[in-house]
């Protein structure tokens, strides 16, 4: 592994290992970095930076701009062969968001808050259940490695096969059926077809979820809960008081991950309950299904409205976490939780022979 | 004390189980009704009356192409991971060990691509492979991938990088190397454990994409192996076929779910280094 190699003092170049033992080794290494700051490095830099700028531009920020134009053209349902189309399509100028806010708007205000409520759900329960699941995983020394092994198999099951997962469990006959003893028919349309959603994307998201607050966990010294322990604060004072705001960086770095891959949910509801299904229907679903509809200039539409819906809330996570966010992003590097875990006990081992 | 300190590690132990038994369920599931044989398919007994790979035979029937629809799941997923680590080796490098004007901000452009929904790319991409004609081919399934495996890839190596001391290639610069042979002689060796892990994990993201693959492509021949499950036909228009969709389900997942057990140690450090930093 990599990290066995490296010197603890180049490991403790962060702002959380400078905050610990090794004061004196971030020093010389900050200094070559600067001496190393040439003209030439700054040629280097475009040079090796520029192609994946110039790939990401042509995969992402072309069909962006490409996106707008189009949502300004009106729906011509012709022939996807023939590549006429963007020569016929009649230029309807805002016409397409008009027909959103206006009469023409239910499909799109129903998928809105369809996206909206998943996300707001199915983020939260992942949230509770992935902290839980941290908490015990850090407790856990005997059984770590199985749940580990065992906590990432959700996150590598497709999202596409744990839809289908989902439909043969939630089937009429299926075994959840069998489990509460009703007779549920959860892929119909109404509000169980949300449940069934929700539960399958908790399923696969609140594993992720617990593995990154884990990560945070391992980095909270030990002396601050003995120091706790020795003031009088039970459990529960414990993790309100420490646990909580220490991991509070890492779990809100989470959650904005989690958000905003919540908000392009299109393969679970998909699959799991089936396309144009109004109860499930999300943003990413109605521009896909305008889309292969050959009804480009509404879904362009639909699509620009999801992005800057993207866009926004990841703005006000950003206000949110201030420079805690972007900042560390630039910044030198931060070990990763296993690493973190072993700069910690290398850190107390120098405390308690210095 | 000690009861108390006994009766706690039995909570543990019970949490451990409970959140062993949450995410391996249904997954067990998959695994148990796919080895049912069709007539028995609704059982919910926890395991099979009779085993029988009946449903595996079925997935490789011709007619429904499972095959063909895993080799272009690997083409796709192999040569997007392949592009993606290319590019983003150097990026990565450069990010991690040069000093340049914008490096912040580049850094943090390329990290937000890869929150960007998917479908705000498929649409205006969708038009334009029809007018070209790149509709049912691979690259028309590649190229949009890249837009989330190429941040992810730029992300996780250059953490990679940056956790390598720098006294590294300033050794190897002393004795005579330029900066370019400290790179490949020096860097890129003791790095190929996290570009490894890098691999992996954008393996996993690219095999795992079904918008795309679903939007660019309508002929099955090409179809990637998420998108061929979804579509497999029954006897009859109502009947689904569950048996061999989760038949297919665990062949698709298996390779997955042995790369991750056999790598979950660099995997995890991967996946918490990209996302939580």
């Amino acid at each position: 592994m990599v990290d066995t190699k490296i010197p603890p003092g180049t490991a403790a170049d962060g702002p959380t290992g400078t905050a610990g033992g090794g004061g004196a080794a971030p020093a010389p290494v900050k200094a070559s970095k600067r001496a190393w700051a040439t003209a030439a490095s700054g040629r280097t830099a475009a040079l090796l930076v520029s192609p994946t700028l110039l790939v990401l531009t042509v995969v992402v920020l072309y069909p962006t701009i490409m996106a707008f134009k189009e949502s300004l053209y009106g729906a011509k349902g012709l022939d996807p062969e023939t590549g006429f189309i963007s020569d016929t399509e009649p230029f309807v100028g805002l016409q397409n968001y008009a027909d959103i806010f206006g009469e023409a708007g239910d499909r799109f205000w129903n998928a809105f808050w369809n996206t909206t409520f998943f996300t707001v759900t199915t983020v939260g329960l992942e949230t509770l259940i992935g902290v839980a699941m941290a908490l015990i995983m850090h407790r856990a020394f005997s059984g770590r490695a199985l749940i580990r092994a065992s906590i990432l198999i959700p996150w590598a099951v497709p999202t596409a096969i744990s839809g289908l997962l989902w439909r043969w469990i939630f089937n009429s006959d299926g075994i959840a059926n069998a489990l509460i003893g009703n007779q549920v028919l959860w892929t119909t349309e109404g509000f169980h077809a949300k449940v069934a959603v929700i539960i399958a994307e908790v399923w696969k998201t609140s594993p992720f979820i617990g593995l990154l607050v884990l990560a945070g966990l391992q980095v909270i010294p030990k002396e601050v809960y003995e120091a706790a322990r020795l003031d009088g604060a039970g459990p529960l004072a414990q993790f309100w008081r420490i646990t909580l705001p220490l991991v509070k960086p890492a779990l809100l770095v989470a959650v904005l991950f989690r958000c905003l891959d919540a908000l392009r949910m299109f393969d679970l509801p998909y699959l799991l309950i089936g396309a144009q299904k109004n109860s499930v229907e999300t943003l990413s679903m109605l521009a896909q299904n305008e889309a292969s509809n050959v009804r480009f200039g509404p879904a362009a539409a639909y699509a620009v409205l999801l992005f800057l819906y993207v866009f926004l809330i990841a703005l006000g996570f950003v206000r949110l976490l201030g420079a805690d966010l972007v900042g560390d992003v630039g910044g030198p590097a931060r070990p990763k939780g296993k690493s973190r875990l072993r700069r910690g006990s290398i850190r107390n081992s120098a405390e308690v022979s210095a | 004390m000690t009861a108390s300190v006994k009766w706690r590690t039995w909570l543990l132990y019970l949490g451990v189980a409970a959140v062993v038994a949450y995410c391996l369920a249904p997954f067990y599931w998959m695994l148990v009704s796919s080895l049912r044989r069709s007539s028995d398919i609704f059982d919910t007994s926890l395991l099979p009356t009779s085993v029988s790979f009946e449903n595996y035979r079925a997935v490789f029937s011709p007619s429904q192409g499972f095959g063909r629809a895993l080799l272009n799941s690997l083409i796709v997923s192999g040569t997007t991971t392949v592009l993606a680590l290319l590019l983003a080796t150097f990026t990565a490098y450069a990010m991690a060990r040069l000093q340049f004007r914008f490096k912040r901000l580049i850094l943090t452009l390329i990290i937000a691509t890869s929150m960007f929904p998917v479908v705000s790319i498929v649409v205006p991409l969708l038009k334009l492979f029809t007018d070209i004609g790149w509709i049912n081919t691979y690259q028309a399934m590649i190229v949009p991938s890249m837009s989330f495996v190429l941040p992810l890839a730029v992300w996780n190596l250059t953490t990679f990088f940056k956790q390598m001391p720098d006294e590294l290639e300033e050794a190897a610069m002393i004795d005579g190397c330029t900066r370019g042979q400290a790179f490949r002689k020096v860097i890129i060796p003791l790095a190929a454990p996290g570009i490894f892990t890098t691999a992996i994990i954008c393996f996993i993201a690219a095999w795992n994409e079904f918008l795309i693959a679903l939007s660019m492509t309508n002929r099955p021949s090409i179809q990637t192996a998420p998108v061929a499950i979804s579509k497999f036909a029954g006897a009859t228009q109502f009947d689904v076929p569950f048996g061999s969709q989760m038949a297919a389900g665990v062949l698709v997942t298996v390779p997955l779910v042995i790369m991750v057990l056999l790598f979950q140690r660099r995997i995890v450090a991967g996946l918490t280094a990209g996302a939580a930093k």
